[in-house]
């Protein structure tokens, strides 16, 4: 229940905001940030709640929702959460406050709409994150589409309307995709079992051709390849970022990308295991080609957010990699750099809007020096750059090492490319602090320094960071299981562990389960078929006939 | 005692956070007191550890403080552990001790800057890391400490930020230094996929275990974190960064790029020597590459005008002499070295200094000149630094560390005398680069006024620092002269000692008269060139045979030039000509089409009938010729 709540509050919280919008634009401003509040709240009393259980070895949801949606198509309204969709879940919350309040003052027109717009995009994102039914993951994916249109279309900078176009068509025209692949599953798992089901936990036991199951993960990884963004489905995103408002930009970032890691992950390869496995050298040199990329390209840019929109496309290549290098290290190091990557880069979006507002300009050329005005923003800017380049201590460099140290070893060459990301990273970060901050001459331009509710928000931040950089081992704990049983599907549990120490050996992070209380959760159910996961509402029939069922008859 | 081993890197570290969010709020002298009053405290925290590790020693000599594993991957559980034993003991005192007299130093050196807390701020980050660095009992950590002295260097190299060439010259530290940081990281992942752990203990006992020596595995991982170790310690090929790191004022000159941070190489090295026993080639690359650096470093230093440009490349030539004892196995001498270079670079560097604000920011030695009788506490202590720089025999630390290196490059574990040869043409060239500078700065006629003299919070770690230059290499002398052997006695359970080869050790004396003779032969010529003929100070160096060869050797040998036509301009080139990103071209080739596409057909329903009619007409011709043709 709990898991419906999260999304009917966002949804609730947007109509509210627009009506009073009409009224107050404070009014539709503080009725987001409650709804947001109240999710976040919520969140952290379910990860609390439960963190002993995300500990323990076997893997379970620990929430669930369960409610027929058209029953004919086999269609159900199935949300469920694991410790994946936990954080992710609790990054769309966290995100989502800082958009908010990001935008407090940026924002005058149209504030009601805009917080409907925003709080609605969230709720689409949130549903990603939850729905482990297909059909209602494919309805999600459409719903955060749309707002986020509006939102670069109605509040976005000069170049908006040519933005949002590209936005749209890239992310619809490969959404197509997806929804061409899950329809074929969907049919090929009817033809197999001659049940109709869009649900996940069903679908993850087709049996498919090898040819097929290319085929479908790759109708699967485009939609995703395009939001992650990996080269060369990238383009839609720096113009996006660019033109986008602050609060766009750092949704952008911090959330919508990572939808299309978590499809990768929660998706292709569970749905897809051998596919992923044969996809694995190119989805890890795309990757590569990312990191090197984009890190170039940033480097280029003279339009401060472009900068930063490009830096997301390298550091979204170390996601690209964990993920297809798939072991423990690895997908934990790609979950990881998810979180951190959505907090700095989110920062640094933020920083960006502060500047545009006060300078009017986001041309990296005509600013310089602003360190004697504004040391806070100057100093936390240097500490969100910093965050980009992975210093280590704070959260982007456990991240990306434990990405690198796990693709160490799958693939030499790789690792060795991914890693000039470090230096490269190097260039473009301190090249933002150098061209913005630094510099200058003798009489730099005024500029306001941040003001109370920006530094706290961007406190708030910095504080995420450097807790995932030194004490990193709960989150590392709450997804460990969700990630471990997406390695069982891969069956790769075995490879490259050989050389390591037992955990056991660290008798610190050894936990004894407490005793589940019954009938509180849900197995999971992979081998034994499900009952549970194959609802009485699904449409049964002849197994010779599966394809017609659609057809007038 | 030793378990209270956190407080010495937490006290700069509290400073830091001290001053980072209440600096500006604070008073100067309040500044001063948390900058370098926290390092003094630290000083005072590792003496008094030290004397009770060294009164009584923990079994097995070292003690392990973990604090909190950092993470627990698959196995993979790097710790927040601090690893006490006699090599971390030294870089610690020295590192806490110079770093406060260089701190006391900075609270007049800085006095009228206005980034007053700023500077503390970044000093005492530094010497957190640079403590967390030489702590660490997980190599993970010590990455962390690795990283942040680098971001600290950065950071105060760039420290007067309005000029950009001060940010260039950080940029280009940090960006090479993270070159051979990420040559660093491979091998890390090297070691954490063959061991499965990167604690410095149980990876130096595995692999001594489980790889023998000349095996492939140890060469490859010693030589990626030697890539590291070149990096920060500004050897061939990846030295061009420190002397443009001398943009930053000069304490920071004194306490990173010449006392503590840029010989964290050397103690990378010495850490894991038990790898790099295992890999002979890669011992003898590091020795090779520290006689390489010490004689290009230190003959590009004799075409120098700038006199923090000259410590500079010297700093780099004394790092080649750690590095070729570290390559020979000569692992005491090479941190014995460490010591007193630390004693005398950090106060040539202060000297300097001084120097540089009597005469109002005046870093050309050629618009130098007389300040002996002006500045005579700086002179003299500049002396006693310099004699230490050039090893003069018996009356100076320099020569103690110096002489145990050659001796060593020839009679020890892969010593050869080319080696030895090339350390002992070092030795000359330093005496002579070094009494050049002293001659010029020091000597002739005053060519500018003094502004001010130095008070007291400056002369006293010139005094200081004097003295352990002059007598601070008296623990540890060779057979011939005394035979103490306090400091290498006090490494034995770190470093065993390393045979030499019996059939050369009767030479020990032979060897000694040329390594005391080369830094006299060096002073004598620098008095005759600079002294006897003062225009030539102005004009010739002894190494300049005409201008072009001058000029190789001002410019470092071309380095610089060589990396910007190799790497900084393609990238440069390659960044500027795709920053509208070619792979959009595609997208915006397609919305293209589709939008002539679309003007084409529009064009069609232009809404005149007569158009209309003969399409229709056309249309009908066309269907009935068809049906007719087929």
């Amino acid at each position: 229940m709990i898991l419906v709540l999260l999304i009917v509050i966002l949804i609730a919280g947007g109509v509210l905001a627009w009506l009073l919008g009409r009224w107050s634009a404070m009014a539709a401003r503080i009725v987001s940030l409650l709804a947001l509040a109240a999710d976040f709240v919520l969140i952290l009393f379910l990860w609390v709640s439960t963190y002993e259980r995300l500990n323990c070895a076997g893997q379970s949801w620990i929430s669930e929702f369960y409610l027929p949606w058209i029953p004919q198509f086999g269609i159900n309204f199935h949300l469920a959460m694991d410790g994946l969709s936990l954080v992710m879940a609790g990054l769309v919350a966290f995100i989502g406050l800082a958009a908010i309040l990001c935008s407090w003052s940026e924002i005058r027109e149209r504030a009601g709409f805009f917080h409907f717009n925003l709080l609605w995009n969230l709720a689409g994102i949130m549903g990603v994150f939850l729905a482990v039914d297909l059909f209602l993951f494919y309805f999600f994916w459409e719903l955060m589409l749309v707002p986020m249109y509006l939102l670069i279309g109605i509040w976005g900078h000069e170049n908006r309307n040519y933005a949002a176009m590209k936005f749209f068509i890239f992310t619809q025209a490969s959404g197509l995709f997806m929804f061409i692949a899950i329809l074929g599953l969907y049919f090929i798992n009817a033809r197999n079992t001659g049940f109709y089901t869009f649900d996940y936990l069903n679908l993850l036991q087709t049996a498919l051709e090898p040819a097929e199951a290319r085929l479908l993960a790759a109708g699967f990884l485009i939609a995703f390849m395009v939001k992650l963004p990996a080269v060369p489905f990238h383009n839609w995103l720096p113009d996006a970022h660019t033109e986008a408002p602050t609060a766009g930009s750092v949704i952008l970032a911090g959330l919508l990308l990572k939808t299309g890691a978590y499809g990768i992950l929660r998706f292709v390869i569970p749905l897809f295991p051998q596919a992923s496995l044969d996809f694995r050298y190119i989805g890890m040199s795309i990757g590569v080609v990312g990191i090197i990329y984009g890190a170039k390209l940033a480097f280029a840019q003279a339009d401060l957010k472009r900068l930063v929109a490009y830096t997301s496309v390298s550091h979204m290549g170390f996601v690209m990699v964990g993920s297809f290098a798939a072991n423990e290290l690895a997908l934990q190091g790609a979950v990881m750099q998810m979180v951190c990557h959505a907090v700095s880069t989110g920062a640094l979006f933020i920083l960006a809007g502060a500047l545009q507002e006060r300078l009017h300009t986001r041309e990296i050329g005509t600013m310089g020096g602003y360190w004697r005005d504004a040391p806070r923003m100057g100093g936390v800017a240097l500490f969100f750059a910093l965050a980009s380049t992975g210093l280590p201590g704070l959260g982007n460099f456990v991240a990306e090492f434990l990405v690198l140290a796990g693709a160490y070893r799958v693939n030499l060459p790789i690792t060795v490319l991914a890693s000039l990301g470090l230096v490269f990273s190097a260039v473009y970060g301190l090249w933002i602090i150098q061209s913005i901050f630094h510099g200058g001459g003798e009489t730099p331009a005024k500029v306001g320094d941040l003001s109370l509710r920006e530094m706290s928000l961007l406190g708030a931040m910095m504080a995420v960071i450097l807790w995932l950089g030194l004490f990193p081992q709960p989150m590392l704990n709450t997804v460990k299981a969700s990630l471990e049983a997406i390695r069982e599907q891969t069956g790769l549990t075995q490879v490259g562990s050989e050389h390591l120490r037992e955990a056991n050996s660290y008798p610190h992070f050894t936990r004894s389960c407490p005793p589940k209380p019954a009938g509180q959760d849900v197995p999971m159910s992979r081998s034994t078929g499900g009952t549970r996961a194959t609802p009485e509402g699904g449409l049964r029939l002849p197994a010779n006939q599966p394809i017609g069922f659609l057809r007038r008859q | 005692m030793t378990e209270l081993v956190w407080i010495i890197p937490a006290l700069p570290l509290a400073g830091f956070l001290t001053l980072a969010f209440f600096g500006r709020r604070l008073a100067r002298p309040a500044v001063a007191w948390i900058g370098a009053g926290s390092v003094g405290l630290s000083a005072a925290a590792a003496s008094v550890l030290a004397a009770a590790f060294m009164v009584n020693p923990p079994a097995g000599s070292s003690y392990t403080l973990t604090l909190w594993t950092w993470m627990s991957v698959g196995g993979f559980a790097p710790q927040i552990s601090f690893y006490l034993d006699p090599l971390s003991i030294v870089f610690v005192l020295i590192i806490t001790f110079v770093g406060f007299l260089i701190h006391l130093y900075s609270v007049e050196f800085m006095a009228d800057d206005e980034g007053y807390s700023r500077f503390f701020a970044y000093m005492n980050l530094f010497i957190g890391s640079m403590l967390i660095l030489v702590l660490a009992g997980d190599l993970l950590l010590l990455y962390l400490g690795w990283e942040g002295v680098g971001l600290c260097s950065y950071l105060l190299i760039g420290f007067w930020y309005r000029d950009p060439k001060n940010g260039l010259a950080a940029r280009k530290a940090f960006i090479m230094t993270r070159v051979g940081d990420t040559a660093m990281a491979i091998g890390l992942f090297l070691l954490l996929k063959s061991f499965g752990t990167l604690n410095v203990q149980d990876l130096m006992a595995a692999a001594s275990g489980q790889w023998s020596r000349g095996s492939a595995l140890a060469a490859v991982s010693a030589a990626l974190l030697l890539g590291g170790a070149l990096g920060k310690s500004a050897q061939l090929p990846l030295q061009t960064w420190l002397p443009d790191a001398m943009a930053g004022p000069t304490p920071v000159s004194a306490l990173i790029h010449a006392a503590t941070m840029v010989t964290a190489g050397v103690y990378l090295i010495g850490r894991t020597h038990a790898l790099f026993e295992l890999a002979p080639v890669v011992m003898n690359a590091v020795a090779v590459i520290g006689a390489a650096t010490l004689l290009v470093a230190g003959l590009s230093a004799l075409a120098q005008t700038d006199i923090k440009r000259v410590l500079a490349y010297s700093t780099i030539s004394q790092i080649g002499y750690m590095f070729l004892a570290l390559g020979v196995g000569a692992w005491s001498a090479a941190i014995f070295h460490f010591v007193t270079h630390a004693f005398f670079k950090a106060l040539l560097f202060l000297g300097a200094g001084a120097v540089i604000l009597a005469l109002d920011d005046e870093h050309d030695m050629t618009k130098m000149g007389g300040l002996r009788k002006k500045l005579p506490l700086v002179f003299w202590s500049f002396m006693a630094g310099a004699a230490s720089l050039s090893a003069l025999p018996l009356v100076s630390a320099g020569f103690y560390s110096k002489e145990m290196i050659l001796w060593r490059s020839f009679v020890g574990w892969s010593g050869n005398p080319l080696l030895w040869a090339a350390g002992l043409a070092g030795a000359f060239i330093t005496a002579l680069y070094t009494f050049r500078m002293v001659f010029i700065t020091f000597f002739g006629q005053p060519k500018s006024d003094v502004h001010r003299v130095p008070g007291w919070r400056m002369n006293l770690p010139l005094l200081v620092l004097a003295c352990l230059s002059v007598a601070g290499g008296f623990v540890e002398t060779p057979d011939t002269l005394g035979n103490v052997r306090i400091f290498s006695g006090f490494l034995r359970s770190v470093f065993q000692a390393l045979p030499v080869r019996e059939s050369l050790a009767g030479l020990e004396l032979s060897l000694q008269i040329p390594a005391a003779l080369a830094p006299l032969l060096g002073l004598l010529a620098a008095y005759l060139f600079y002294m006897t003929i003062p225009a030539n100070g102005r004009r010739f160096s002894p190494a300049a045979r005409g201008s072009r060869l001058r000029r190789f050797f001002f410019s470092g040998w071309g380095f610089d030039w060589l990396y910007d036509k190799l790497f900084v301009l393609p990238f440069i080139f390659a960044a500027r000509k795709n920053r509208n990103d070619v792979a959009d071209m595609v997208n915006r080739g397609i919305a293209a089409i589709s939008l002539s596409a679309n003007r084409g057909l529009s064009w069609t329903q232009s809404g005149m009938l007569r158009w209309y009619a003969i399409g229709i007409a056309a249309g009908a011709i066309i269907m009935i010729g068809l049906a007719v043709v087929l």
